[in-house]
């Protein structure tokens, strides 16, 4: 029996046991929509704009580990799905994006609604392909899944041109998947994991900093159980948040651009740092030179051999996968019954100490005025940290990964490598359709989260409780505080006038509005949406200080230890 | 530092601009890059003469290897190897020039394969050093064109790149 390109696409994709398709429709996917629609195993998502298709199906694999799928008709289609491709990649997350294409034999003809969706998304894919015989779609479906999910993560993009989802072929989904060119490393090097423990054995200020990869490999367990094993101090990237418990006294929050005093000076003054899926961002460590300045030794564990000494030179290099490489290593501690050295640790605590004792989270209130910490503090309160809790990209993002401390992996999602403004309210939504019956808060800014505005739309459709914590301060926040403190105060074009009222806007979506505008209001406003709007969206838009500026702070080009602290100012 | 940089590659479309891509968007350079199937023509072997620091050269083999259709890479440069480059060059052969020219191409061991009242392709391999050598022997004034394949190159002996 033979199907259609189109049917086989379909099927694949429930071979692989996808539940939710994020997407938009247009010519040269008919086909496909046409099989969709006979179906009702997938469910496919109407958005209202592609870029949200692929936020979401992000947000939908951030918060599962499972594969995000979304599907874009070519041209527009696949031009508008690009912020989101790029935006998973810098993140390594598991997308797979099917793109229709013009028929082949138009390609290359400037045909109607036809670009180069192979070539504009190259550099940003993790893999793509163009599928030129209806023969090929199933192993090549089958490939995508598998590139996109193993290894260090990433998205692949499918582009399928209309003629080949009409052609015909007999329909078997391959069961493996075997390619010469593409096989990640797993097991790391066992004489690497030795010389790593006696590392971290004979350390006196040792320190450990992971990153997303234990995210990605759900190994927030053997990180916790290896932490805890040693007594060290332990930090988490932006991407790493939540991968160690946030309220244990052995964590000292996140390192970096905005991170601790604590974090920062124990990552400078280490003698042996331990990095676990974590790429030495320009955002974490500051000036490489700076960094590199004092003599440490670097044991760093990743999948991605190319993560290794890209930035800073690695003493111990460990390729592998983050949970095989720690239990390895727990292995060998308790085989060896090895304890690290007792007194040296004590010292080493003894100093971080006085580090935390700075206190560089404590901010000031102001008479009538919202600090928008305090938004993030109450908003741990009411959902007892146990939120799912999507950011967009400026101040209220790094208050969010500042203040609400999370103990639990996947409950926060955010764009750190690329940035996107934008992300918060589809993350919100693949987020939601993921874990039904979760608390789920977009904590955004007025500027952010009018650039996927629109999703508010699909949102209703699809009755998605989530809650918007508008922190609005009528002012492109994050780069007013750069004007502020490195450009003279000169606020060029980082006021925005004409801000639409949020709480209207979120009525005529046929949502729940809330303005705040007094401190003492915060908690009941909270509890109103959490508890009373339980199951509606609702947009809490809080008007908070205009002038709160994020600390601690590292300049561009300084060293960790460089930080500006609040106090300072 | 110069390096010879070799790979395998699965020969489908686009694999070649996977990797010049990958090139131009990290900002390595690429002097010269060849590339044709072996003899496996599901295979592409392709050469790639680049320069940088040690670790420029490490990142550019780690990204090379990370490329999904990416089989092998081996930098050559870094054991016992052998160059070649094949050029094309035509010059004006008039008056004496015209022996003096032919008696450069013989001390090169070149070879002339083509003919006119005026002019000489000569057909030149070596090192790409070697091609340098002879451009800059001869006088630019007679050089009417140049052609030059890119190097390609090979391991001594047992070193061997293969599936
Ligand atoms: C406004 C703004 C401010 C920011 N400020 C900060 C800041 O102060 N502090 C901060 O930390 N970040 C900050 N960032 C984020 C920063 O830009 C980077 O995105 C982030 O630091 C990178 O995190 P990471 O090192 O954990 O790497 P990720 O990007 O999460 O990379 C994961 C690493 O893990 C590896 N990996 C993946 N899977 C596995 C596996 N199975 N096994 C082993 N390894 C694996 C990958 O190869 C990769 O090297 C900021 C971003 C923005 C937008
Ligand atoms: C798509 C996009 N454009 C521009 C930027 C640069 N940028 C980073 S933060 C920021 C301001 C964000 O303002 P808002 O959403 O109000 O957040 P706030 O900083 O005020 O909390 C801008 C413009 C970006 N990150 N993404
Ligand atoms: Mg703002």
């Amino acid at each position: 029996m033979t199907m259609t390109g189109a049917e086989i696409v379909i099927r694949c994709l429930q071979e692989e046991k996808v539940e939710y398709v994020f997407g938009y429709p247009g010519g040269s996917v008919l086909h496909i929509y046409d099989e969709l629609f006979k179906q009702d195993k997938i469910k496919h998502i109407l958005v209202r704009h592609e870029q949200a298709a692929v936020h979401a199906a992000d947000g939908l694999a951030r918060s599962t580990g499972k594969v995000g799928v979304a599907m874009v008709t070519s041209g527009p289609g696949a031009t508008n799905a690009v912020t989101g491709i790029a935006t998973a990649y810098m993140d390594s997350i598991p997308l797979v994006v099917i793109s229709g294409q013009v028929p082949t034999a138009y390609i290359g003809q400037d045909a109607f609604q036809e670009c180069d969706t192979v070539g504009i998304t190259r550099p940003c894919v993790k893999h793509n392909f163009l599928i030129k015989d209806v023969h090929d779609i199933a192993a090549t479906i089958k490939k995508a899944f598998y590139i996109a999910s193993t290894g260090r993560p990433g998205p692949v993009v499918v582009d399928i041109p209309k003629d080949i989802t009409a052609a015909r072929c007999a329909f078997e989904y391959p069961k493996t998947i075997q390619m010469r060119s593409y096989n990640p490393v797993i097991k790391g090097h066992l004489g690497q994991i030795r010389k790593a423990v006696q590392l971290l054995l004979d350390a006196k200020r040792p320190m450990i900093y992971t990153g997303g990869g234990v995210i990605l490999s759900d190994a927030a367990e053997q990180l916790t159980k290896l932490t805890r094993r040693l007594g060290f101090p332990i930090c988490n990237t932006l991407m790493g948040l939540g991968a160690y418990p946030g309220n244990d006294a052995q964590y000292l929050g996140m390192p970096g651009m905005h991170g601790t005093v604590e974090a920062n000076l124990a990552m400078q003054h280490s003698d042996v740092l331990l990095a676990i899926g974590a790429r030495f961002d320009d955002r974490v460590i500051g000036n490489p030179d700076h960094f590199s300045s004092l003599p440490r030794k670097i044991i760093h564990i990743d999948i991605d051999p190319s993560s290794i000494s890209k930035r800073v030179r690695v003493d111990v290099p460990i390729v592998g996968n983050v949970p095989d490489v720690l239990d390895e290593m727990l292995k060998l501690l308790d085989a060896e019954q090895a304890k690290p050295n007792a007194a040296a640790l004590a010292e080493w605590w003894k100093e971080i100490e006085g580090w935390r004792a700075k206190q560089c989270m404590k901010y000031k209130h102001k008479k009538n005025l919202i600090m928008p910490q305090y938004v993030i503090e109450k908003l741990y309160e009411v959902t007892g940290g146990n939120a799912i809790v999507t950011s967009d990209v400026g101040q209220h993002q790094m208050w969010a990964a500042q203040y609400y401390k999370f103990d639990k992996p996947r409950r926060w999602l955010n764009s750190g490598g690329l940035g996107t403004m934008g992300v918060g309210l589809p993350y919100a939504m693949g987020a939601a359709f993921a874990n039904p019956g979760k608390q789920i808060a977009c904590v955004t800014g007025e500027a952010s989260i009018q650039m996927c505005i629109q999703e508010l739309s699909t949102a209703k459709q699809f009755r998605l409780p989530i809650k918007i914590v508008n922190l609005n301060n009528r002012y492109l926040g994050m780069v007013r505080q750069w004007q502020e403190m490195f450009y003279g105060s000169r606020y060029s074009e980082s006021y925005m006038d004409s801000l639409p009222d949020f709480v209207k806007l979120a009525e005529a979506y046929g949502h729940v509005g809330i303005r705040v505008e007094r401190p003492e209001d915060v908690e009941a406003a909270l509890k109103k949406a959490f508890v009373e709007h339980k199951d509606d969206l609702v947009f809490i838009d809080f008007l908070t200080d205009q002038k709160a500026n994020v600390f601690p702070m590292v300049a561009a080009g300084k060293g960790l230890s460089e930080m500006i602290l609040a106090e300072d100012l | 530092m110069r390096h010879i940089i070799s790979i395998l590659l699965e020969n489908e479309a686009g694999a070649l601009s996977r990797v010049a891509g990958l090139f131009s968007a990290r900002g390595y350079n690429i002097e010269t890059l060849t590339v044709a199937p072996t003899e496996d023509l599901s295979l592409s072997r392709l050469t790639i003469v680049t320069s940088g620091t040690d670790e420029v050269i490490e990142q550019i083999t780690k990204q090379l290897n990370k490329l999904v259709d990416v089989i092998k890479v081996v930098d050559l440069s870094e054991a016992a190897h052998i160059e070649r480059e094949l050029m094309l060059i035509k010059v004006r052969a008039t008056g004496k020039d015209r022996e003096e020219v032919k008696r450069l191409a013989d001390i090169f061991r070149g070879r002339i394969i083509d003919v006119t009242e005026s002019t000489y392709v000569i057909e030149l391999t070596g090192s790409g050093s070697k091609l340098d050598s002879f451009i800059q022997a001869i006088d630019t004034g007679l050089i009417l064109e140049t052609v030059r394949t890119g190097v390609s190159g090979i391991g001594r002996g047992d070193r061997i790149l293969k599936v």
